[in-house]
């Protein structure tokens, strides 16, 4: 099968423009005669219903949370990326398009990302007038921020909430389409399988979470906004319920699944304590743009920090890239940090943390504005680790953030699979092997608010869609299959609990698909899965039975499907022979330890097309073609 | 150093069913652990015994979802001060001490089991009226409407309301009027909410009181509980918004 990007022809500023005059429309009378799913509630998926509600087509949104407002998107702390050039500092649409490809190392899709740049101004207006509260200076007008990866002031942010801010907009703008009666809401429900018939997306299967009840809901096209797979690795910055059912299932349906080893592990998290911690909290990467990172020059310099001299302390990210000092993008920054720590200079008790100093922009900009700034993750930090960082330094380690793979999506955001769309985070189109800091509450809201409304139309407007039913066969075999896999691992009985199964696919998938991977390590790790997966359908325990609220069985089912997606993560990683990004093979790096990738093999997308579980999968490329930029080995020395 | 606590959790097996505190023992419990790991842990062990663990809602783990919400001790998100159950850390407790452990309770926020509770009612007041009636599309260049820094910075301590219904567990009327005045103020406050501010509160209150809150008498426990430390004062302002909408 040859992969059709289905780009626009012409140059890279006129492409949307031409794409939107090309698209077929569905006029306003028609538009009621289609119905939509959307399954997610974040910045993607809510942004997508209020919109497809507003031009008119009834919507079914679905959710696992209680209210659509829970979903993950709320968590983002920092901010927004727009090209809006407030600060006059030399920002411009091109600008942001090209340090989102460079940041993302040269293996993003070019047409896709200078979409993305040019409706970021649009995003801000958007959410201004929706009451969005964004951080304003004194006279009135918005402030921006710095964050890694650019020499621009591009992010804007609503204090250290800028996520959250961004969803209850998109959110309340679909509550508003709910009270319109657009936009119906099915909360408490996990989307188990999409329905195909005759080739295209018509529908899906849920189960709702309260009763166990299977439920059957057609469409005519169905939009994927379910987030990413950090949760694979276990411990990570996502929310405990973060999963990659959804997607997974619709990949074994035939959506394909592109470059699933693209992963960011973020440098700023508060370290790991013990064995009990269930997740890791991000430190927002703004406050790097106050704090200095730092270890001990001297290996197993157990000192408390205060007592280690400024001459004794090596401000490596300074050191190494002065250019971009602490504002390096967030693959480079961690790297680094696990660079100094096994080399015996980490600090803490675990020697798995690297200090963040505020005591310089304290002294120099006073303690009531830094607690102004980052006052909220001050708090935060205090909370859990107990240490008071306006006294002693942060402690911080890398952790799993963000997932840059996901289902291979066209210029169209449309999967291999017709009909059905995928936006936001579930998808892999814009930021290559690595994201920049403030770039994915842009793309979620891009995807929804701005590009799904015209290429959803276009699909309706030129496909022909025989009337489908729940009845329809197709749906009665998808619940089957989905109320199988339920009984089935109600059935196993063994002696295992379900997080002690994803604490150990996890713990692979960080030991070998983490900051550093190898060829050997990959090819064991493979190994591993699959001997995992064996035990688990042999050795896993859930109480309880499906006929209620249970949420033991939702995470079994959520944890079975990574059992199967860590192996195509890994396959990814090893059939990958280069660095780029955040994924970082030991036997490709430049003798100063960067990222050496290798244009000439690897400037594809690879999208993977399941062949059956414990099947070998089969890979597709996509050529990235670079007419903008060429690539170059980053430097942000 | 390992900690024991001892545990009265309140469980019931689902809507409308009789419930009771049962006592549970949690070995092994460490000072760092948050007061949600220990459930887990406490979980982990009932489902090696075959029984039914304790369910409650949680996601973010981080104070912001909104998902968390335990009656801990009496007090809805437990000891520590704007913060969310989540946030609160076993530090905050004694070895050998007994912690008692309830659902959110309010009439509008009916039990769907154990610990979980049902709170579309905040859904529905959001969508009576909580937001500004503007398309996509139609949306004028951002900075051409400044707002003074004081304004936007007053209304984004409203605006940061994260939907718990700690303050309604709070009440002894079990009155939603922090949950909703958040909203109001936060879209009063601003030029682009103004259009709307009086049918919005008209529409927020009368559907706030449709779905079986109480009414405020003005004790405060809401403003003391609220993780986000939301602003007693907002309902002043709803109801003096409320009285002049209708009045006018």
């Amino acid at each position: 099968m040859i992969l059709d990007s289905r780009t626009p022809s012409g140059p890279i500023t006129d492409k949307w423009d031409r794409r939107k005059f090309e698209n077929k429309l569905v006029n306003p009378a028609n538009r009621r005669k289609f119905q939509m799913i959307v399954v997610g509630t974040g910045l993607a998926g809510a942004s997508a219903a209020a919109s497809l509600g507003e031009l008119g087509y009834p919507v079914k949104v679905f959710g696992i949370h209680d209210s659509p407002r829970r979903a993950h998107s709320i968590a983002a702390q920092g901010g927004i990326n727009a090209a809006k050039n407030y600060r006059n500092d030399g920002d411009s649409v091109y600008r942001l398009f090209y340090d989102t490809i460079k940041g993302g190392d040269y293996r993003a899709r070019e047409a896709n990302v200078y979409r993305l740049a040019q409706l970021s101004v649009n995003i801000i207006d958007q959410c201004v007038a929706q009451g969005v509260p964004f951080a304003r200076e004194y006279g009135g007008l918005l402030d921006n921020r710095s964050f890694g990866g650019a020499q621009v002031s591009r992010t804007f942010y609503a204090r250290g909430q800028t996520g959250q801010q961004l969803l209850l907009g998109a959110y309340q703008s679909m509550m508003r389409q709910v009270a319109a009666g657009t936009v119906t809401l099915f909360q408490r429900r996990e989307m188990l399988d999409l329905v195909i018939v005759n080739g295209q997306a018509r529908g899906i299967v849920c189960r709702n979470l309260l009763t166990g009840e299977l439920e059957s809901h057609e469409a005519d096209a169905v939009l994927l906004c379910t987030g990413g797979y950090g949760t694979v690795f276990y411990l990570s910055t996502n929310a405990i319920n973060s999963n990659v059912t959804a997607a997974w299932r619709a990949h074994k349906r035939g959506a394909f699944f592109a470059n699933p080893c693209f992963t960011q592990i973020h440098p700023t998290c508060i370290p790991v304590s013990g064995d009990h911690q269930a997740k890791l909290t991000l430190m927002s990467e703004s406050l790097r743009n106050d704090g200095r990172v730092w270890v001990p020059k001297t290996q197993g310099d157990k000192r408390p920090p205060a007592q280690i001299p400024d001459a004794e302390r090596d401000y490596y990210l300074e050191r190494r890239y002065p250019a971009f000092g602490n504002l390096v993008p967030r693959d480079v920054a961690s790297r680094a940090a696990k660079a100094v720590c096994d080399e015996g200079r980490g600090a803490g008790d675990s020697g798995l943390s690297v200090y963040l100093d505020f005591a310089d922009a304290i002294k120099r900009s006073g303690v009531e504005n830094i607690k102004a700034r980052y006052g909220n993750l001050f708090d935060m930090y205090t909370r859990i680790t107990d240490e008071n960082p306006y006294q002693v330094p942060m402690r911080i380690y890398p952790a799993v953030h963000y997932t840059m793979g996901g289902l291979w999506v066209d210029y169209n955001l449309m999967s291999t699979v017709p009909g059905l769309f995928v936006l936001g985070e579930a998808n892999f189109s814009d930021h290559g092997a690595n994201r920049l800091g403030a770039s994915a509450l842009m793309q979620g809201l891009a995807d929804g608010y701005f590009v799904a409304p015209y290429t959803v139309a276009n699909y309706l407007g030129g496909a022909s869609l025989p009337p489908v039913t729940a009845s329809h066969d197709a749906f009665g075999a998808a619940k089957a299959e989905a109320q199988g896999r339920i009984d089935k691992v109600l059935r196993v009985k063994g002696k295992r609990t379900v997080r002690e199964f994803h604490r150990a696919i996890g713990t692979i998938c960080w030991d070998h698909v983490g900051m550093a991977r190898t060829e050997a390590g990959l090819s064991g790790a493979i190994a591993q899965i699959r001997q995992l997966r064996e035990e688990f359908w042999q050795d896993v325990t859930v109480s309880g039975d499906a006929n209620n609220l249970n949420p033991g069985l939702d995470y079994a089912g959520r944890v079975a499907d990574y059992m199967e997606f860590a192996e195509v993560l890994a396959l990814d990683a090893l059939e990958r022979r280069e660095s780029c990004g955040g994924h970082f093979r030991e036997e490709f790096q430049t003798p100063d330890g960067e990222a050496l990738r290798k244009d000439d093999e690897y400037a594809y997308v690879a999208a993977w097309e399941f062949k059956g579980v414990g099947a070998q999968p089969e890979l597709h490329k996509e050529a990235l073609v670079f007419e903008e930029v060429h690539p170059t080995q980053r430097s942000y020395k | 150093m390992a900690m024991t606590v001892k545990l009265k959790v309140w469980r019931q097996a689902g809507p409308g069913q009789p419930g009771q505190l049962v006592d549970y023992v949690a070995n092994n419990v460490h000072a760092d652990m948050s007061f949600l790991e220990m459930l887990d842990v406490v979980n982990e062990d009932l489902i090696r015994k075959g029984q039914d663990p304790i369910a409650f809602d949680s996601d973010c783990r981080e104070g912001i979802c909104g998902s968390c919400g335990l009656v801990i001790d009496g007090i809805p998100h437990g000891p520590d001060k704007g913060a969310t159950t989540c946030q609160v850390h076993m530090r905050r407790f004694r070895s050998g001490e007994t912690i008692t452990v309830e659902p959110f309770r309010a009439k509008a926020f009916p039990v769907l089991k154990d610990l979980v509770v049902d709170r579309a009612a905040f859904d529905r007041i959001i969508a009576a009226g909580g937001y500004v009636s503007m398309n996509v599309g139609g949306a004028p260049e951002a900075n051409n409407l400044p707002i003074a820094k004081k304004v936007a910075d007053q209304a984004m301590d409203s605006a940061q309301c994260i939907g718990c219904g700690a303050c309604v567990a709070a009440c002894k009327n079990a009155a939603a009027h922090l949950f909703t005045s958040a909203k109001v103020t936060h879209l009063g406050l601003l030029p682009q909410g103004g259009a709307e501010r009086d049918r919005r509160v008209v529409r927020m209150v009368e559907q706030m009181d449709s779905e079986g809150f109480g009414s405020c008498s003005n004790e405060g426990e809401c403003e003391a509980v609220c993780p986000k430390e939301i602003p007693i004062s907002n309902i002043a302002r709803m109801n003096r918004d409320y009285l002049r909408a209708i009045v006018s």
